[in-house]
């Protein structure tokens, strides 16, 4: 592999870390979808030019499912939603940002430590997309523990998949990585028709899951 | 003939979830159900005539035709207990038959998924299953659309997506550790092959993966701290599938981490996944055994009853060996069996009373002696008194584990005397105490309660040579 195809794809994978930072700060609910759509983005470039160096055709159509669905699909399905479900636009933070932004950063570095010390075996290109994908994935979690918000949990849950498929489309030569895909898009899509189909809002009088937590799962 | 009957007990359940969607008519579709359920049933039955094999994408071994067996039986059970069960909601209007149709072709695309689960000889394939048997259950559990039902699901959902998707990460980090040596493509994710070959994968990524596959299917298997989603699913899902959670999907989640710690027990260099099983077991044990005492939904009481229990299996199988074994494969059987003869019986008491409060519900076994006393035989089975198939199990628990670490039997058996105290404190006033409620007799089906609870009976008593065979078999796979 030729030093400028390693450099692009690991400008795209840290793009994709990048991204997610930017997801962690967001306190409005329609700039967050934007973000993950920008997230989603740069997943299909990278997964296209890991089909691309890889020669694995077969990439293509998982970079197409990141494209279509994922950066448009899903989030201008989640953006009527929203305005349909007149959720108002604020995000509440369970911590502050500079606090969450922090935990973040230690979240990278434990990924970097940890991948990179264990997987010195492979190859120069599967080992720092493994560092990236682990650091998406954890702070995927983080903002899915740091919003009390339904849709934003969501949103968190979308940002961490897209690690998975990174982690998946780096790991050179991997079958099924489409059809994982695909069955991550159906599941996607489910969460996606359950907060409509569901409706959070007229069930749960507000997507704020803390309003949630009356119930205890207790009845009293 | 081999291959036909390991694909039949994939096609059957299939077929049948797009029949099931298809047909409108109620009392068909729930006959329907209990007919397709038996044929998968009966089908796994032939599994143990052909032989072993192994694919690409199925395999077939001593493992898991004890799981499937089981899986089968307990589905054929739960679906027969659902077909009076779901009557009783259509009559009070709690479901309708449009949404009727819907659990119907659920109930055969869970069995779908479970069965091809264990079945699976691709780590990819298999992950794929298990993530599909959470997206229908989730759809279940929410199916009264009330709002505690939907708050169930909904934490179901996340938390199980969480789950697999770090069950993922670990796949593929397998999938990466096996490259090296057994070169791309499929053969990286075959079972089979990376058994084979685990012996020259790089420990320390084996050893990363496994704990991403731990906190994973660990997830599934409702191990403490990771079981927050269970009581919530048991308790507020439609009762068969109650069953069908804790006697079933546990045990396939189960089925999964085992079959990674039997490649890692492969590799002399990786950690040894015992010690791991073994803390979050015990964790598990004494968690839910002290949470039983302050419960006031009876269903809830008994879905911290099956961590307790998944606790005891995963703490059998982390100490390992072939006797620990053993009584881990028993007590899965043991517990699958009691537990969903006890949600048999909970779901029917449920429906007569009209409620799921402990508080509201009194004197059963004067009010209604026949379900009374089948959930009194199913609580003293499962706290595990003698003679029934549970006192058997967890004794052979404690006594193939206690020369080896003395310390760490102590604790579990500490965990077990505090839940049984627990269990008999909340359920004391709900069979003996001053009869409270409706007091009308139920329409019950009996069959499958009894059915399970007589095969606990006998196995306290009586193992059959051929089942203890089989059962030694799989536990010396296990190592």
């Amino acid at each position: 592999m030729s030093s400028l195809q390693f450099d692009i794809a690991h400008l795209l994978a840290g793009s994709l870390v990048l991204a997610s930072f930017m997801m962690l700060y967001q306190d409005r609910l329609y700039a967050l979808l934007n973000v993950y759509a920008l997230h989603a983005g740069v997943l299909a470039l990278s997964v296209a030019w890991q089909a691309y160096v890889q020669h694995a055709p077969h990439l293509y159509v998982t970079a197409l499912i990141a494209l279509v669905f994922k950066a448009i699909i899903i989030p201008v399905a989640l953006h009527r939603i929203i305005r349909r479900l007149g959720i108002h636009r604020e995000i509440e933070n369970v911590i502050g940002v500079g606090l969450t932004m922090m935990a973040g950063i230690g979240l990278v570095a434990l990924a970097m430590v940890v991948m990179l010390r264990v997987t010195s075996g492979a190859d120069a290109l599967a080992r720092e997309d493994l560092a990236f994908a682990l650091s998406v994935v954890l702070l995927g979690l983080l903002i899915m523990v740091t919003r009390r918000n339904a849709v934003s949990q969501v949103v968190g849950f979308m940002s961490l998949e897209n690690g998975l498929v990174l982690a998946a489309t780096g790991a050179k030569g991997m079958p099924l990585v489409v059809e994982i895909s695909v069955a991550f898009s159906v599941l996607i899509a489910f969460i996606v028709i359950g907060i409509f189909l569901f409706r959070i809002r007229e069930r749960f009088d507000s997507v704020d899951v803390q309003a949630l937590d009356r119930f205890r799962g207790e009845r009293r | 003939m081999t291959i036909d009957a390991l694909e039949a007990i994939l096609l059957i359940p299939a077929f049948s979830a797009a029949l099931l969607a298809i047909l409108p008519g109620y009392p068909l579709t729930a006959k329907l159900n209990v007919v397709a359920a038996l044929a998968t049933f009966l089908t796994s039955l032939l599994l143990f005539v052909i032989e072993p094999t192994s694919g690409q994408y199925l395999l077939l071994d001593d493992l898991n035709k004890v799981f499937i067996v089981l899986t089968t039986f307990v589905g054929f059970t739960a679906s027969v207990f659902s077909a009076s069960y779901i009557h009783h909601e259509i009559e009070i209007g709690r479901l309708t038959p449009a949404f009727l149709r819907f659990y119907h072709a659920m109930y055969q695309v869970l069995m779908f998924a479970m069965n091809l689960a264990l079945i699976a000889n691709n780590i990819g394939l298999m992950w794929v299953a298990v993530e599909m048997a959470t997206l229908t259950t989730v759809l279940m559990v929410g199916i009264y659309r009330t709002h505690e039902a939907l708050e169930a699901a909904w934490k179901y959902f996340i938390l199980g997506s969480v789950g697999i998707a770090l069950a993922l990460f670990g796949t593929i980090l397998v999938y990466m550790a096996a490259r090296p040596v057994v070169g791309e493509g499929m053969d990286g994710m075959v079972w089979t092959v990376l058994v084979k070959h685990a012996a020259q994968f790089d420990p320390a990524l084996l050893n990363v993966a496994f704990v991403f596959l731990l906190l994973g299917y660990g997830t599934k298997v409702g191990l403490a701290p990771l079981h927050a989603w269970l009581p919530d699913a048991h308790a507020e899902g439609p009762t068969p599938i109650s069953a069908v959670l804790s006697g079933l999907l546990l045990n396939v989640a189960l089925y999964a981490l085992l079959r990674f710690k039997l490649m890692l027990a492969v590799n002399p260099a990786a950690i040894t996944p015992g010690p791991l099983m073994v803390t979050m077991g015990l964790i598990s044990v004494i968690f839910a055994a002290l949470m039983l005492y302050r419960r006031r939904d009876i269903k809830r009481m008994f879905a911290y009853s099956s961590i307790e229990h998944m606790g005891i299996i995963v703490f059998a199988f982390g100490m390992g060996g072939p006797l620990a074994n053993f009584a881990g494969l028993l007590h899965m059987t043991m517990h699958s069996l009691t537990k969903s003869a006890i949600f048999f019986a909970v779901g029917h008491i449920a429906q007569v009373k009209s409620t799921q409060k402990i508080a509201d519900i009194g004197g059963l076994t004067v009010t209604n002696p026949a379900l009374g006393w089948s959930l009194m035989l199913g609580v003293i089975a499962i706290v595990g008194l003698p003679p029934l198939g549970i006192f058997m199990s967890e004794f052979l628990v404690v006594s193939s584990t206690f020369a080896r670490a003395p310390w760490l039997t102590v604790i579990l058996v500490l965990g077990i005397i505090i839940a049984l105290g627990g269990l008999f404190l909340r359920i004391g006033p709900v069979m003996f105490g001053e009869p409270k409620g409706n007091t009308a007799p139920a329409e019950a089906s009996y069959v499958p309660m009894f059915t399970h609870l007589g095969l606990v009976l006998m196995a306290g008593i009586y193992l059959p040579p051929v089942l203890v065979n089989s059962f030694q078999n799989v536990a010396k796979l296990l190592g």
